[in-house]
């Protein structure tokens, strides 16, 4: 079987929509950056595809490698703010954190 | 001798200073030792000081025509234009000497009678207050403040009149006395307007200039006239406004004797006497007439009258009879005559009436009789005031009472207008009846209430002394001559009967030049003197006719003058000596039983008890009549005014309901309608908003997501 382009953007369409899923529907905190970065992924996916198939060149691999990059620096950050969520509200649960709205 | 100057301002310190005793008597008088009453003597006695000093500059002066005039602007308005100034003449300083004298003797005999009195401070600082007021009418140089003045006595007369304004009559009579000089004083104001809106100016001797050169005449002039003389009609209480007078006797006797007896009913005379000029013949018809009638009612209203001082109130309606009817045959020189004496001896005689009061503690004569013994100085003081009034030769009243009816009856033979003499010499045999009566009812027989008699006493030095000194001026102020030759004839121009007649045959602008004839012109002299006499004189009444009185009818008339006089003085004399010895057989030697009179003639006796009825007269048709349109006028106000008034009330009332439901329903509905779909809105959209960061993932996947269903669809 020749694997083409579509294959690609299934697989990224499946793994962006698992991790859109995994955003909307988690409550942990980590479970949702989790989901991010399965969005990101299936991203870097695309653009690996597009570059090969469709525009032949480096752009694509450099665009996923900066994501990659961001995703690192993301995790980083987002999982500094979890921890100091935690650390003041004592849970991870996205939903209970809510002092903004009252 | 004094200088123009310093005549013009001691006129005006005599103004100034009743002004100042009335501002410091009321507003300091309960703070100061004796109330203040030194305060009004002492600053009278200084103006009365003033008033002899420029008296007798003027005696030595002697000549009539001189006057002293200071005036300043006082309003300016481009056609509006009013001077305040001051005038003195020979008459006014008569006028002063006289109101001086009357009012200083006034004070001072207040000091004994209101003594003890609750508001004994107010009475001086109001005597002060009235005399101001007086003499801003005598000093006054043009009508407006003579206006002014006058409106000012009228209310000096009534605070006064209403002094004891707890006793209920009081209190209606000086209403009635402010009410009725009202209506006088509206004719007074009209008559003012006519000379100012036909001249343009209200100074005195340039409206005598202006009626000279006819720019006022004809029926205007009349009209004019009558309406200044309804001034006088209401303020000397002439016929028929003459109903105040008697009432204001409720005043205290000594403001009875100062301004209802002395000066301020004088007013009106000496308006007319100094006005003479502005009053056409016509006028003049209605002022003989008046002043006759008033003379003849109020002598024979006298008659019957019990109370003392309503007696001395009528016999000061006659008298002012009397001078109204001088002016009237155009004979202002005896008029002011009778005025001066007639202040002297009325003053004595309300003072002595207020001293027998003081003593008995009454009014009516019949509680008094016997009193000569207990009050020897009033008693004898009384006498002479009495004398002097019926007309006894060399008292001071005989000399001016004869130069009135002597013009008087005059004038009847030039004009065959006998009437007002008849009626006056009636009264002159009538006065010296009621007054003696009043003699022999209070001083002599036997004490008809023992209790009062026994209570009695000669009054204190305060008040006997004003009673000597007017006694003596009532036997001296004539200076035992006639007006025309006596010392008299030094301050006023004597009177001509033929010029005054002889304007009865002219019309037009020449009556009106022959009226300053009479004023200027010297009946009696020869033409050389007449003309020298104009030579000097300062009056704008320069005489062009000079002659008039020595040409053609001037001899006939003269003759007439003089055989009048004599008439008329023999008949006086006549006519007073009866009536003195009537009173006397009647109520001395009571050899006439006056019940049996008063029975037999009791229609008349009704008629004048009752005062000819002019009370009643008013009272079925003027307040009749003021009261129906009163009664009418409420009704309209209840029915008309009050209808429209709550018809609009009760519409305004329905028309706020409808809106009031129109507010609430369809206003009030839409805003609050507005109010409630934004809230139902917002409760619905509310519920998208949860704050959960999720949820707004799944709106904006779930729009892409449509969004791109319906790019591709389309």
């Amino acid at each position: 079987m020749n694997v083409g382009l579509p294959h690609f953007l299934t697989v990224s369409a499946a793994l962006f929509s698992l991790g859109l899923f995994a955003v909307m529907s988690r409550r942990n905190a980590v479970g949702i950056l989790m989901g991010v970065e399965l969005m990101l992924n299936a991203a870097s996916i695309n653009f690996v595809a597009f570059s090969r198939y469709v525009q032949h060149g480096i752009d694509g691999q450099i665009m996923s490698a900066f994501i990659i990059v961001l995703a690192a620096a993301e995790a980083a950050v987002a999982l500094a703010i979890v921890l100091a969520m935690f650390r003041n509200f004592g849970t991870v649960n996205a939903d209970t954190v809510q002092s903004l709205k009252q | 001798m004094m200088s123009d100057n310093a005549i013009l301002y001691s006129a005006l310190a005599i103004l100034g200073l009743p002004l100042l005793s009335y501002v410091l008597t009321f507003f300091f008088g309960k703070k100061l030792p004796r109330k203040g009453d030194w305060i009004g003597v002492g600053l009278m006695g200084l103006a009365e000081l003033l008033a002899i000093r420029i008296f007798i500059s003027f005696w030595k002066l002697g000549d009539p025509t001189h006057r002293v005039e200071g005036s300043f602007t006082w309003i300016d308005l481009g056609g509006f234009k009013v001077d305040a100034g001051v005038l003195v003449d020979g008459t006014t300083a008569i006028m002063l000497m006289v109101v001086c004298t009357v009012s200083f003797l006034v004070h001072l005999y207040s000091v004994g009678y209101m003594h003890g009195d609750r508001r004994y401070e107010r009475f001086f600082a109001f005597l002060g207050f009235f005399t101001f007021s007086m003499l801003g009418i005598v000093l006054s140089n043009n009508l407006f403040f003579l206006y002014v003045f006058w409106e000012l006595v009228g209310l000096a007369s009534y605070l006064l009149i209403g002094f004891f304004f707890h006793k209920h009559s009081a209190a209606n009579a000086n209403k009635k006395a402010f009410l009725t000089n009202r209506v006088g004083d509206f004719g007074f104001w009209l008559g003012i307007l006519v000379f100012f809106t036909a001249t343009g100016t209200l100074n005195y001797f340039e409206l005598f200039a202006h009626v000279h050169a006819g720019t006022i005449k004809g029926s205007l002039l009349a009209w004019a006239g009558v309406g200044l003389f309804m001034g006088c009609v209401g303020k000397s209480a002439q016929m028929p406004l003459h109903i105040w007078l008697p009432d204001a006797m409720e005043g205290p006797t000594p403001v009875s004797a100062l301004i209802h007896a002395a000066t301020m009913v004088a007013a009106g005379v000496y308006m007319v006497a100094r006005l003479a000029p502005l009053f056409g013949p016509e006028a003049g018809m209605v002022i003989l007439y008046v002043g006759a009638i008033t003379a003849f009612i109020a002598a024979t209203i006298a008659l019957v009258k019990t109370d003392i001082k309503r007696v001395l109130a009528f016999s000061t309606l006659s008298q002012l009879g009397y001078m109204v009817m001088a002016l009237g045959a155009g004979d202002s020189v005896n008029s002011m005559f009778h005025l001066t004496t007639h202040a002297m001896f009325k003053a004595l005689l309300f003072l002595g009436a207020g001293s027998v009061i003081h003593a008995v503690h009454s009014q009516e004569m019949p509680d008094m009789g016997g009193l000569r013994k207990k009050m020897p100085i009033t008693f004898v003081t009384f006498v002479v005031a009495t004398l002097a009034i019926s007309g006894v030769p060399f008292f001071a009243g005989f000399y001016s009472k004869d130069g009135i009816l002597g013009s008087t009856l005059a004038f009847g033979m030039i004009e065959g207008h006998y009437l007002p003499f008849i009626l006056g010499i009636t009264a002159a045999a009538v006065t010296p009846f009621y007054m003696f009566r009043i003699v022999f009812m209070t001083f002599f027989g036997k004490p008809r209430d023992q209790e009062k008699f026994d209570h009695a006493h000669e009054s204190g030095w305060s008040m006997t002394v004003p009673l000597m000194i007017l006694g003596a001026l009532s036997i001296c102020a004539a200076g035992w001559q006639t007006a025309d030759v006596g010392w008299f004839s030094r301050f006023m121009v004597k009177y001509d009967v033929p010029a005054i007649a002889a304007e009865f045959h002219m019309e037009g602008p020449a009556a009106a030049e022959h009226l300053d004839t009479s004023h200027t012109d010297d009946g009696h002299g020869t033409p050389a003197d007449t003309h020298a006499a104009q030579a000097d004189s300062h009056a704008p009444a320069g005489d062009a006719h000079a002659a008039t009185a020595d040409d053609g009818h001037g001899d006939a008339h003269h003759d007439v003058h003089h055989t009048a006089h004599v008439r008329a003085m023999a008949m006086s004399i006549g006519a007073a000596f009866l009536g003195i010895l009537a009173s006397w057989w009647v109520y001395h030697r009571r050899k006439v039983n006056t019940a049996a009179i008063q029975a037999r003639l009791s229609g008349v006796h009704t008629v004048l008890q009752g005062q000819y009825f002019f009370d009643e007269f008013y009272a079925a048709t003027i307040y009749r009549a003021t009261l129906w349109w009163a009664a009418m006028c409420a009704a309209f106000d209840k029915y008309v005014v009050d209808g429209i008034v709550n018809g609009t009330g009760y519409l305004t009332r329905m028309m706020s309901w409808v809106a009031g439901q129109i507010d609430r329903w369809v206003v009030d509905g839409a805003v609050n309608g507005v109010a409630a779909v934004l809230q139902g809105a917002g409760e619905g959209f509310r519920r998208l908003q949860t704050g959960r960061v999720q949820t707004y993932l799944v709106y904006a996947s779930a729009s892409v997501l449509l969004l791109v269903l319906v790019y591709r669809v389309l």
